[in-house]
């Protein structure tokens, strides 16, 4: 991700070989692939790409805007003829967020939720997965390897595989309260730990031994070198799995649906989406506002830390 | 606003009780006699992760596995919900358009990502076309499931069409459809929007291999002669094999256990329905947990060979560390 800027210039001047004159070649597909790799025509299939990316979110971003006899009934029509009529208005946002009476979407309360979900969930699986992270990195203990491949190996138990037995556990053992947030924080954290000690574990087994040998020799604990140095080094990676479980979280549905109980007091703003809009009805204009709302705090992380995003994604998927 | 003060409260006294039993282990670890130090460390450090694993993932799962064998009762009907998957009509229909989505998405979200990172690698204002695509991986898949029901949007013949793609084929002079009703090919219109959410992935990481193949070797394969597609087939694509497969296979999990997209679009109706929406469906809708866990297992079962393999990938990536 850090190349220097001479290597660019050097395989930009390859890339942009003179004399690739495309007709030269035989075989068509190797024709095209060479053209698009050499010419502007790489640019407009790119191009081409990214707008029908963005469309999508760009059509709900609009509709969200427009007013209820705009989207639905018989004058509606196309999200694109708002930029004819240049009808606007900011109602739908204020209906969503408002509460008034049990019709309402009341997203306010259930974005307040997804807050107090997601920021406990984020701190346990940082604070837990860098220790064990810690201790499958530089600990020695008989069956380290074959423990974490076993760690590593947990991320394919499906969810849903989990929820049954997880939810009468919750219940019934431990007498877990209906109605609190205690019941996902656990859940979203103990499905959280096998991806984050295996991102921080890439990380952490990559600091150098004489760093750590060097502050033993000074006298420190495994403590002391676990709070003040380990975790000071990881920031980036502690970074990237923060934005991972943030969003994890934030965008979960179905572990939402098993353990929120789904009242206003406990239950996130995904799921109250996914109900007003699984209803079809006389409020459906108020769906795409209410979608937005949704999105826009990830997106926001998003864009504000995509360099750590990308950073973990790397370090989880490339390293190993 | 009172709630927000209460919501507050419960999130402040949780981290409390946390940093207090994070701030024990520490102590534990400390004190413990120097004999027995290293093996307090690593079981204190290790405990509260391993506990929760277990509790939450190890054992849940051997239950679900037991609970397959059982019927809606609770009996033991032995391979009973098996026969039912692979015998009765909507069943295998949901077993079908699971290996459907598990072929098609990773392919075309892993050929797109590719192509895209190929085309932008080094041009003008390749961040900003990076997150255009990227971003989708940020969304819900409720909101994406929204954002694509609008895109999909269907009205009868001869009124304005108020989604994008039969606006396109009212202008084309074509009969507006129904994407998510009209069965088989609803279940492709539902794949789209995975691919889109998936190949902004595939695209991140593919696009930091190709930028990590070394520049000498596309050097040395141009002065052999080669021209830009043999460059890319004989140099950037083994150059950057390994992060082919680790997007293929991430891809290819994600898609098995894909549940919100398929939930919220159609709810597993018109056909489209997959093991992990189904399974749901089974478990808390129709009062058959035992149909539901034997889908969870067969789901289990279909993912484990890729996690065999990846796992074995990065064993011996850790013999040469």
């Amino acid at each position: 991700m850090t190349a220097t800027p001479a290597p660019q210039e050097a395989s930009k001047a390859t890339r942009q070989r003179p004399g690739s004159d495309p007709t030269e070649d035989a075989q068509p597909i190797m024709r095209r692939v060479k053209t698009k790799l050499t010419s502007k025509w790489a640019t407009a299939a790119a191009i081409i790409i990214a707008v029908v990316w963005s469309v999508p979110t760009f059509g709900l971003f609009v509709t969200s805007f427009r007013p209820a006899a705009k989207q639905v009934g018989p004058r509606s029509d196309g999200w694109w003829n708002a930029f004819i009529d240049w009808d606007f208005t900011f109602k739908n946002y204020v209906d969503v967020l408002t509460p008034a009476g049990s019709q309402s979407a009341n997203l306010s309360q259930y974005f307040v939720n997804s807050i107090a979900i997601v920021i406990p969930v984020t701190i346990f699986v940082l604070v837990l997965a860098s220790m064990a992270a810690y201790v499958f990195a530089w600990g020695k203990f008989k069956g380290r390897d074959a423990l974490f491949i076993f760690v590593f190996a947990l991320q394919i138990i499906p969810l849903q595989m989990a929820l049954i037995p997880l939810l009468q556990f919750f219940t019934q053992t431990l007498q877990l309260p209906a109605g609190s947030y205690a019941q996902l924080w656990i859940a979203h954290t103990m499905f959280g730990l096998p991806l984050g000690i295996f991102l921080l574990h890439n990380f952490i087994s990559e600091i150098p031994g004489e760093v750590i040998e060097a502050a033993r020799v000074d006298g420190a604990g495994h403590s002391t070198i676990f709070w003040r140095i380990i975790l000071p080094l990881s920031v980036p990676a502690l970074a990237s799995l923060a934005i991972f479980q943030f969003l994890w979280v934030w965008n979960d549905l179905l572990v939402a649906l098993v353990f929120s109980g789904g009242t206003a007091d406990v239950a996130p703003i995904t799921q109250r989406l996914a109900e007003i809009s699984g209803t079809r009805g006389a409020r459906d204009y108020l769906n795409p506002a209410a979608a937005f709302v949704s999105i826009i705090i990830p997106l926001l992380v998003f864009f504000g830390l995509q360099r750590y995003f990308v950073r973990g994604l790397l370090s989880g998927g490339l390293k190993g | 606003m009172e709630f927000i003060g209460e919501k507050l409260l419960q999130v402040v006294i949780a981290l409390a009780i946390f940093a207090a039993v994070i701030g024990l282990i520490m102590l534990l670890v400390d004190r413990a006699p120097k004999s027995v130090k290293d093996k307090v460390t690593v079981a204190g450090f290790l405990a509260p992760a391993a506990i929760l694993m277990l509790v939450g993932l190890v054992y849940p799962a051997v239950r679900t596995s037991m609970l397959a064998f059982t019927d809606a009762g609770g009996n033991a009907n032995g391979f009973d919900n098996f026969v039912w998957m692979f015998t009765q009509p909507e069943a295998l229909t949901t077993l079908r358009n699971t290996v459907i989505w598990t072929v098609l998405v990773p392919l075309l979200s892993t050929s797109f990502g590719l192509a895209y990172a190929v085309f932008i690698d080094k041009a003008r204002g390749e961040r900003v076309l990076k997150s255009l695509v990227f971003m989708p991986m940020a969304i819900s898949f409720v909101g994406a499931g929204i954002i694509w029901k609008l895109v999909y949007d269907y009205r009868g013949p001869n009124i304005e069409q108020t989604g994008v793609i039969n606006f396109f084929r009212d202008a084309l002079g074509m009969d507006p459809k129904q994407f998510l009703l009209d069965a088989p090919e609803n279940t492709f219109f539902l794949i789209i929007v995975m691919v889109w959410i998936q190949t902004g992935f595939a695209m991140v990481i593919l696009s930091a291999a190709i930028k990590g193949v070394p520049v000498e070797l596309i050097e040395a394969a141009r002065l052999d002669g080669a021209n830009a597609w043999q460059q890319f087939r004989n140099v950037t694509i083994p150059g950057i094999r390994g992060a082919l497969v680790v997007v293929l296979t991430t891809i290819t999990i994600a898609t098995l256990k894909v549940f919100d997209i398929v939930r919220t679009m159609t709810a597993g109706n018109y056909d489209t329905s997959v093991v992990a929406n189904e399974m749901y469906t089974q478990a808390f809708r129709a009062g058959e947990p035992g149909r539901g866990a034997a889908l969870a297992l067969v789901l289990f079962l279909m993912v484990l060979p890729i996690v065999v393999y990846n796992a074995r990938v990065l064993r011996k990536q850790r013999e040469i560390h």
